[in-house]
């Protein structure tokens, strides 16, 4: 059982492949609409990205090229964890590069790079129905969802408006898909949201646990929850990457000692190390930023 | 100076070779073989076996040595295996009043046809650790069996009770009609009992306690009395379209509860007992009482009854229940959340700011 030769291409079986994609081309055709699906038990704990992981196995091809994120960073345990699973069971090719990659996997994060029409970006999604923290009843949300009834989900953040003068809301902010189904983006952060809007490559969303898929094509409309007087606004950092120079992208915050100690790097470290290869090319000096 | 972390595979790859040394202990001490485990921690092997949903006698010991006796992570890795298995077909339903019987015993009547047999159980042991088994002990001996009629007929406690109208009938199965199985759909709500039971089945042992145990305490009482237990051997027969008659597969140990619960009637039926119904693979009393219990809890709706306790609540019962799940997602706390927990600093501070202004101008006012 130890030896991966004794299990299908990437893992999961052709009926259970079938399944799985005939969910995802009914999420590509309700964009926004979660689509219930026979998720599997994988060899990873629910929790770990099994729903992304079964998107994956049933979109790879043997030519494909997979680059897997957790936290923007290639090099995250669960990130390493999840390329080599599919190393092993689909001998595919994987990359680091954003460019480079046909399909992405990840987990929190989109990649700073635009990405472009042919790549697939298919999330791990924790909990999937954004209306949950409001309503823990799934009969409920359904219905909610069907009758487009989303009062909810507006005296939340109206409320949240009352109480702090703004939207609380920093990670797995909701948005509004095609002017129809309220989406939850998965807990990226909501810098990350404007990147959905209009995105050229097809995104696909898996939560294994809750055994839910949904889907955005290519050029959907992704709108996050505002009001008028309130527009939304992304997270904004005061300052750049201090490895690579880089502003407007997403950063971590490093302690670097017991003394107070932060630096602030870029979460997405493939586009962190490109910066700095070009840098190093071009024949610039390292971007040095005042602490 | 900081550099962006590396590393991961590396550590990923010795924190594997750490626990393979972990799980092995002591190398002075003989390893412990699956066929060990197999024999000697039956009772592991069933809970594995029932809720990783795979009756397989083999692989569960090897889980069980695998996950280092952690039952949760035996039955995690048994239902990834099962995951990769192709489905034939449906078998029969087998048989439990023709079971080979080893145990069966009933709350309800002091005696009754078939007899009550006790079998191997650690009830009326006293739980006095036994010092002896600290050394090789000698092989125990077999106690004498009293020879069991070839026309010996144990029928279901409540057939008994059936055959005068004074507990609601089993709902007749149609022969064509599917039965529901959430491991090829997703669960939705409502849930039929079909499919409630394949999730109490596969769910998890110490919740379906507590949640039976909680019935009896009062959060949705149903007045239950153990109308019969019995555990042994039953027949698996599958009948395969192009053959178009049964074959035997083999032959599987099962555990078998049925509750007997109060009701009151209603305007439609006259008074009378309702059903509860607990199985599992193996000997698994605990769990198969449990369950039965909560299955009699779970029919609130389908009676007509109010929905007042968690374990009548089939939403938060069915959502819940599966170790499997419930252990990945608390579990997955401990992966990064570095990026959530980066936008929530920002806002934390964002908002300790607006609360010292608005305090500085009010001591200003």
């Amino acid at each position: 059982m130890s030896d991966a030769a004794s299990y299908n291409f990437a893992y999961l079986d052709e009926q259970t492949k079938r399944m799985i994609r005939r969910a995802l081309l009914k999420a590509v055709a309700i964009p926004g609409y979660q689509v219930p699906f026979a998720s599997r038990e994988m060899p990873m704990p629910y929790g770990w990205g099994t729903g992304g992981v079964q998107v994956t196995a049933s979109v790879l091809g043997a030519d494909d090229t997979l680059k897997v994120i957790d936290q923007g960073s290639d090099d995250t345990t669960n990130a390493v964890s999840i390329r080599k699973f599919f190393e092993r069971t689909a001998g595919i090719a994987t990359t680091t590069h954003t460019s480079e990659a046909t399909v992405i996997q990840t987990r929190h994060r989109i990649p700073e790079a635009p990405l472009g029409e042919g790549q697939i970006l298919v999330y791990q999604v924790p909990i999937p129905e954004p209306l949950r923290f409001l309503e823990p009843r799934e009969t409920e949300t359904r219905r909610l969802h069907a009758l487009e009834d989303y009062g909810l989900m507006h005296v939340k953040l109206y409320e949240d408006i009352a109480r702090h003068g703004h939207i609380a809301t920093t990670y797995a902010y909701p948005v509004k898909v095609d002017g129809r189904y309220i989406m939850d983006p998965s807990p990226t952060p909501k810098f990350d949201n404007p990147k959905m809007d209009m995105c050229p490559a097809l995104q696909l969303f898996g939560a294994g646990r809750e055994k839910r898929i949904y889907a955005l094509p290519p050029y959907t409309k992704v709108v996050s929850l505002d009001f008028e007087d309130h527009p939304f606004e992304p997270t904004k950092f005061d300052r750049g990457c201090a490895l690579c120079g880089s502003e407007g992208i997403y950063l971590d915050e490093v302690v670097t000692d017991d003394r107070g100690g932060r630096m602030f790097v870029c979460s997405d470290t493939d586009y962190c190390e490109s910066r700095r290869a070009e840098a190093t090319e071009g024949g610039h000096a390292l971007h040095e930023v005042p602490r | 100076m900081y550099v962006a972390v590396k590393g991961g595979e590396a550590a990923i790859a010795a924190a594997h070779t750490l626990l393979a040394k972990e799980r092995r202990g002591d190398p002075a001490v003989p390893e412990l073989t699956t066929d060990q485990i197999r024999e000697q921690l039956a009772l592991a092997v069933d809970r594995v076996m029932s809720e990783g949903s795979l009756y397989d006698r083999d692989l569960a010991p090897l889980a069980i040595k695998q996950a280092r006796g952690d039952l949760i992570e035996a039955i995690f890795l048994v239902r990834a295996y099962r995951s990769t298995l192709p489905r034939f077909g449906y078998a029969q339903p087998i048989d439990t009043s023709a079971m080979s019987i080893r145990r069966r015993i009933s709350a309800t009547f002091k005696d009754l046809p078939g007899g009550q047999v006790l079998g191997p159980t650690f009830d009326y042991t006293h739980r006095l650790l036994d010092d002896s088994l600290n050394e090789v002990a000698a092989e125990p001996t077999a106690p004498a069996r009293r020879p069991i009629a070839d026309d010996a007929n144990a029928p279901h406690v409540a057939d008994l009770l059936g055959e005068q109208g004074l507990i609601e009938p089993n709902p007749q199965a149609t022969d064509d009609a599917p039965v529901a199985d959430l491991t090829r759909d997703p669960l939705a709500f409502p849930a039929e009992r079909d499919l409630r039971l394949q999730s109490l089945a596969r769910g998890d042992e110490g919740l379906l306690l507590a949640l039976g145990y909680s019935t009896q305490r009062g959060y949705g009482r149903t007045h239950p009395f153990a109308g019969e237990i019995r555990m042994g051997s039953v027949e698996v027969h599958l009948a395969p379209e192009e053959l178009g008659f049964e074959v035997p597969l083999g032959t599987i140990v099962v555990t078998e509860c049925e509750m007997v619960n109060q009701f009151k009637g209603s305007a439609e039926s006259p008074p009378q007992f309702t059903r509860g119904y607990g199985l599992t693979f193996g000997h698994s009393e605990r769990k198969s009482m449990s369950m039965a219990l909560v299955d009699r809890a779970l029919r609130t709706r389908e009676l007509g009854e109010e929905v007042v306790a968690p374990a009548q609540d089939e939403e938060f019962v069915l959502s819940h229940v599966d170790n499997v799940q419930a252990t990945g997602f608390v579990e997955h706390l401990k992966l990064p959340h570095y990026v959530d927990f980066q936008a929530e600093l920002q806002l934390v501070r964002q908002m300790r700011r607006e609360w010292e202004e608005a305090n500085r101008k009010e001591a200003a006012e």
